[in-house]
């Protein structure tokens, strides 16, 4: 199988067919969005004064002590990018594939990244092959390396058997976000799904993502995550049992 | 001691947010409020062009013979009033736990547009937490 062009999700700047992606095009809105010519990262790091922090690549990928980011300035960084998004999408439906898609993006640089922190150091690094232990390490790994805690929990759907689900209490990203009313079916976390639609594709278990608000009376802005897997994972699941 | 009362008002002096928590404030109509928010935010700028001793920030707080009005102004211009009774000691700390909130469930929800009215359940919640629904 080979794609004539690149995976529509790799690249939101592709002039894909969708109703609203030639409002992401850089060809229309480099205009409204150019940028004074500013100094490159590059030459800025490299000229500074002695004794100053290395180039972000520079770092160390496995020291994680120091990676952490502030929360404020994650906070109203994400809340930008839901208003641009929510400028250039015609509803709730497109505003939520489109989170999925940014978060996607994401979640390949994750999964490469998480790979790499927990295998690296192992003297018998492996792949995750089957679905649980790899819904497992999502819960854990996945969580850990992007919000700085796991998730709270990890549900199977009683009535789909294809449908797993993963519940966070309290999402860090949506602490903050008050959706109104009009939009109450909206879930900012869809850019959650698509971290983990990312991870679970990158994995090998191609699955469709998304993300549902769940109130209860203690946690008011509980998250499930569904994923609904396809026929094949299932399939090579069930062959993998009977070898067993 | 009691907190009635606390308004919001952004940098034009329009009232963006207004919550009553206890008894004793007159009934007034929304478009009531919008006219004494108005001309506090008049009465804030004269108050801030009066000091003989260079630039001033404005009143900080204005009694009466039965309340006391606590301003406080942020560096982007916006006011949080507290309407209190007059032996209200905590009314600083509450007006700087409110600018708190604010910065948290206002500026970070990217479904509120600045300058305009605030509903956000997020603030609406905190400010309950702060402050308290009716009685205090």
């Amino acid at each position: 199988m080979a794609y004539a062009q690149p995976h529509p999700r790799l690249s939101v700047l592709s002039s894909s067919s969708q109703s609203s992606a030639e409002h992401l095009s850089p060809s229309t809105s480099s205009t409204r969005f150019s940028l004074p010519s500013a100094p490159s990262v590059h030459s800025t790091l490299v000229t500074g004064k002695p004794g100053q922090r290395p180039n972000i690549y520079d770092r160390n990928l496995n020291r994680t002590r120091v990676a952490e980011v502030s929360a404020s300035a994650f906070a109203f960084l994400f809340s930008e990018v839901v208003q641009y998004t929510q400028k250039r999408v015609s509803g709730i439906n497109d505003l939520e594939r489109r989170l999925n898609t940014l978060g996607y993006r994401i979640g390949t640089r994750v999964l490469e990244l998480t790979a790499w922190r927990a295998e690296s150091a192992s003297k018998t690094p492996k792949r995750e092959i089957r679905f649980l232990p790899a819904l497992m390490s999502i819960h854990t790994q996945v969580w850990k390396a992007v919000f700085g805690k796991s998730a709270d929990a990890i549900e199977k759907s009683v009535e789909n058997a294809d449908e797993y689900m993963i519940i966070d209490n309290d999402p860090p990203i949506e602490r903050y976000i008050s959706v109104p009313r009009d939009m109450s079916q909206l879930s900012c976390s869809s850019f959650t799904a698509g971290i983990v639609e990312a991870v679970l594709d990158g994995l090998g278990f191609p699955a469709r993502v998304t993300a549902h608000n769940t109130p209860n009376s203690q946690h008011p802005s509980r998250t499930t995550i569904l994923i609904k897997l396809e026929k094949s994972v299932l399939d090579r699941e069930e062959l993998l049992n009977q070898k067993q | 001691m009691a907190i009635y009362g606390l308004w919001v008002i952004n940098k034009a002096g329009g009232l963006v947010y207004q919550r009553n928590f206890a008894e004793g404030l007159a009934q007034l109509t929304s478009n009531e409020y919008l006219v004494l928010a108005g001309t506090l935010h008049g009465i804030h700028a004269i108050t801030s062009r009066l000091s003989p001793m260079g630039s001033s920030s404005g009143a900080q707080v204005i009694e009466g013979e039965t309340f006391k009005i606590t301003i406080l102004l942020t560096v982007t211009g916006t006011k949080f009033v507290l309407l209190t009774s007059l032996a209200e000691t905590v009314a600083d700390a509450v007006l700087q736990r409110v600018y708190d909130a604010y910065a948290d469930s206002v500026m970070k929800n990217p479904f509120h547009t600045p300058e305009m009215p605030i509903r956000s359940e997020g603030f609406d919640s905190k400010i309950t937490a702060l402050i308290g629904t009716g009685q205090a």
